[in-house]
């Protein structure tokens, strides 16, 4: 038995697609829609204007890799796969932020949770950014035909023991949890996800619409950074954009460049890359980059008295949602307790401390969990989340200062996460703080965690929710896109992807993205065929 | 009269780069001795840059004969995945630690990288793990990012984990 590669197949079958890193000339290219970017918001796009019959063309700074290039290797993975090898980082450093950077954006290498906005969050953005029509009941549609296009379903085996945890500490503590849905058909239950899926079973960017598009003729462009936007003389619409060729190292630019022309722009790569393009092209008004939100993470380790294997089986498959409920929207930050996969580098990276300390834990790794809490930023008055700003070389960075309102969050759920793994049967519970001693008693663990120093590069806080930063609204001044992600001031602009929310959502990303992705991109379509 | 330069140093370096600027100041005329010769192809790292990460990986990783040529081999490939503002950084960063003064002032290490006993080195860690200057802790987490990744990246690091990939697709990939 081989494993098939459907992307293999259809680029021998004659899919239109180019590799920046391959071309010897300058490009000079025209289309009716381009699309800069692949991931959540690119993909959707692209399939519904492509299968309309427009003429579409997608650029991707990073490279078209597939299931034949998908090795369970985290060290080939982060470089081949992440945004600065998976170790980008805000302002201060304080938070390492996970994004993809090849086809199919972060879908190709995310962990396959699948939520729908919650609905308390749609209905805050009706009360305070006048987007009403995007309550819940609207919604739902978007939300059916997204998780019918790629496979969202119940997933029914059993959790990992790794999941297990949680489920066993919430069951102790009588805290609400549930079981999260998934993007896969037929999944092998690996746990590689987040090295891309060998067996393409995630239904991601990669397999699903890119695809769909590339049947419809669409054409894809991979290796091809777009530095800035084409504005027309008046300044009043964009003609398409320009930027540089990689090479096959995928992150150095050749010497080559690249124009598309088209009638149409939407703005797919993500809420770092998008605010960043906006940026470089001088259009960075009062909104752009601003409130650019991460869901930061906190996280606490456990060691288990039996094995567990957190690198085996579905990443995530049970969450707990009772602290986002628990208390008002606005309030001291609520968070999401989940369980993320464990493989040896990100769990190297990740442990604080060093030397013999650091050694026993990792001898460990088979009976290590870990436990996550994503925090709900943006809606509290204090948490404004970050600014995503230009280096003098032009690449983004984001400024993400941590205020007292995100370290109360950040202690809480350290509280929570270590209760929860001493109720769940924890031999011993190491809070993710350079300075927390491993504790063996609930009772020491709840002290030592009063008296952590709440400063940045001490507790060590991560991210794989990037959102906002050209967010929705309902009149021009608010914002930088209407509700269909039309860019206000210049109406042949869209932008399409995790940055049109105007705060964090509470719940995964991907499901929200898809479903505003295509309810933004049948607007469209029903706009450039009339 | 080390300490008090030490301190002005470092109160100098509260708005952050000062200390580098410092530093590349000082890094400029003195190099570290003796600067070993390698046959080792690398990208990023300098000879000096690859003496101090083999002292080192030990004692952050906490383990004892490494294969210390695999390790600077690994930290060398992250490093060129990374973008170059941050590379900038990290040629700072390796500078300063190759610089005499910068080790003895800054690091608080006073034998050369290669002679450095791990007790020193772990001092040197510890002080720039807790550090009360943002600068020093992130200049701490880069090189424990680096030799972490470079290590547990490699799978000859897995045995002792007791880890190992899944069994039912190895025998399946190309
Ligand atoms: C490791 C990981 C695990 C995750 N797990 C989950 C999960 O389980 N459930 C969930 O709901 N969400 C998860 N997410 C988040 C989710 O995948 C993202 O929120 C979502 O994919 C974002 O969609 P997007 O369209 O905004 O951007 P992306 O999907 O990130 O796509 C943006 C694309 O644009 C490209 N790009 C950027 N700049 C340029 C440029 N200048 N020129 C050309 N191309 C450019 C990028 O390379 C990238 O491919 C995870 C993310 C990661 C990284």
């Amino acid at each position: 038995m081989t494993l098939p590669d459907p992307i293999a197949q259809g680029v021998a079958a004659g899919w239109r697609v180019l590799d920046g890193a391959a071309q010897t000339q300058d490009l000079q290219l025209t289309c009716d829609v381009l699309i800069i970017g692949t991931g959540a918001g690119g993909g959707m796009t692209a399939e519904v204007l492509a299968s309309a019959g427009l003429d579409v063309m997608m650029v991707e700074e990073g490279a078209l890799r597939t299931s034949r290039d998908f090795r369970l290797l985290e060290a080939k993975a982060y470089p081949e796969l992440y945004q600065e090898a998976a170790s980008r980082k805000t302002a201060d450093k304080a938070i390492t932020i996970l994004q993809g950077r090849t086809v199919g954006g972060s879908t190709t290498v995310n962990w396959t949770s699948a939520f729908r906005t919650p609905p308390d969050t749609l209905a805050w953005w009706g009360e305070r950014y006048g987007l009403q029509g995007l309550n819940s009941q609207a919604m739902a549609p978007w939300f059916d035909m997204a998780e019918q296009r790629l496979g969202i379903a119940d997933w029914l085996a059993d959790p990992n023991p790794n999941n297990s945890v949680l489920e066993r500490g919430c069951q102790a503590l009588g805290l609400k949890h549930g079981r999260i849905r998934r993007n896969v058909r037929g999944c092998w239950n690996l746990g590689y996800c987040g090295m891309g899926c060998a067996t393409n079973a995630k239904q991601s960017m990669l397999v699903t619409t890119i695809p769909g598009a590339l049947e419809h003729k669409a054409s894809l462009l991979s290796r091809a950074r777009v530095e800035r936007l084409l504005l027309a003389a008046d300044g009043k619409s964009v003609q398409g954009a320009t930027g540089r060729l990689l090479k096959a190292d995928d992150h150095s630019p050749s010497a080559r460049q690249f124009n598309i022309k088209a009638r149409h722009v939407v703005l797919a790569a993500g809420a770092i890359g998008t605010p960043a393009i906006l940026l470089r092209s001088g259009l960075g008004d009062a909104h752009v980059g601003k409130r650019t939100f991460l869901h930061p993470v906190s996280i606490c380790g456990a060691v288990m008295p039996q094995r567990i294997e957190p690198y085996n089986g579905a990443p995530q498959t049970v969450y707990s949602d009772h602290f986002m409920h628990t208390q008002p929207l606005d309030g001291p930050l609520g968070y999401k307790l989940e369980v993320p996969p464990v493989h040896p580098l990100l769990m190297g990276v990740t442990l604080p401390g060093f030397g013999q300390h650091m050694a026993t834990l990792m001898q460990q790794l088979p009976n290590l969990h870990v436990m996550l809490a994503l925090l709900r930023d943006g809606f509290h008055p204090d948490s404004l989340g970050g600014q995503v700003r230009l280096r003098a070389d032009g690449s983004p960075e984001l400024d993400y200062p941590l205020n007292d309102v995100l370290w109360d969050g950040v202690r809480r759920s350290w509280l929570t996460m270590a209760e929860l793994q001493f109720a769940a049967g924890a031999r011993q519970v190491q809070v993710i703080h350079e300075q927390a001693a491993l504790q063996s008693r609930w009772k020491a663990a709840r002290e030592m965690i009063g008296q952590l120093a709440l400063k940045p590069l001490l507790a060590r806080l991560v991210s794989a929710h990037v959102m906002g930063g050209a967010a929705m609204s309902s009149r021009p001044e608010d914002g930088v896109v209407d509700e269909y992600g039309r860019h206000w001031a210049l109406r042949n602009l869209s932008v399409i992807d995790g940055s049109v929310f105007p705060t964090s959502l509470g719940a995964n990303p991907q499901l929200s993205i898809y479903a505003f992705a295509l309810r933004a991109a049948h607007q469209l379509c029903a706009a450039l065929k009339a | 009269m080390i300490n008090i330069k030490r301190r002005q140093l470092i109160k100098t370096g509260m708005a952050g780069s000062v200390v580098l600027l410092a530093a590349a100041w000082l890094a400029a005329p003195v190099d570290d001795y003796p600067a070993p010769l390698s046959t080792m192809r690398l990208d990023f790292l300098q000879a000096a840059d690859g003496q101090i990460i083999r002292s080192l990986a030990p004692v952050m990783l906490g383990i004892a004969g490494l294969p210390l040529d695999d390790v600077v081999q690994g930290v060398d490939r992250a490093i060129t995945k990374l973008l170059p503002a941050v590379q900038q950084e990290l040629r700072q960063l390796f500078d300063l630690l190759a610089n005499r003064w910068a080790r003895w002032w800054l690091a608080g290490v006073r034998s050369p990288w290669a002679m450095a006993q791990a007790g020193e080195l772990s001092q040197f860690l510890q002080r720039w793990q807790n550090s009360s200057l943002l600068l020093l802790r992130s200049a701490y987490q880069a090189l424990r990012a680096l030799i972490n990744a470079a290590w547990f990246g490699n799978p000859a690091s897995w045995g002792a984990l007791g880890y190992q990939q899944p069994p039912q697709i190895m025998g399946l990939l190309p």
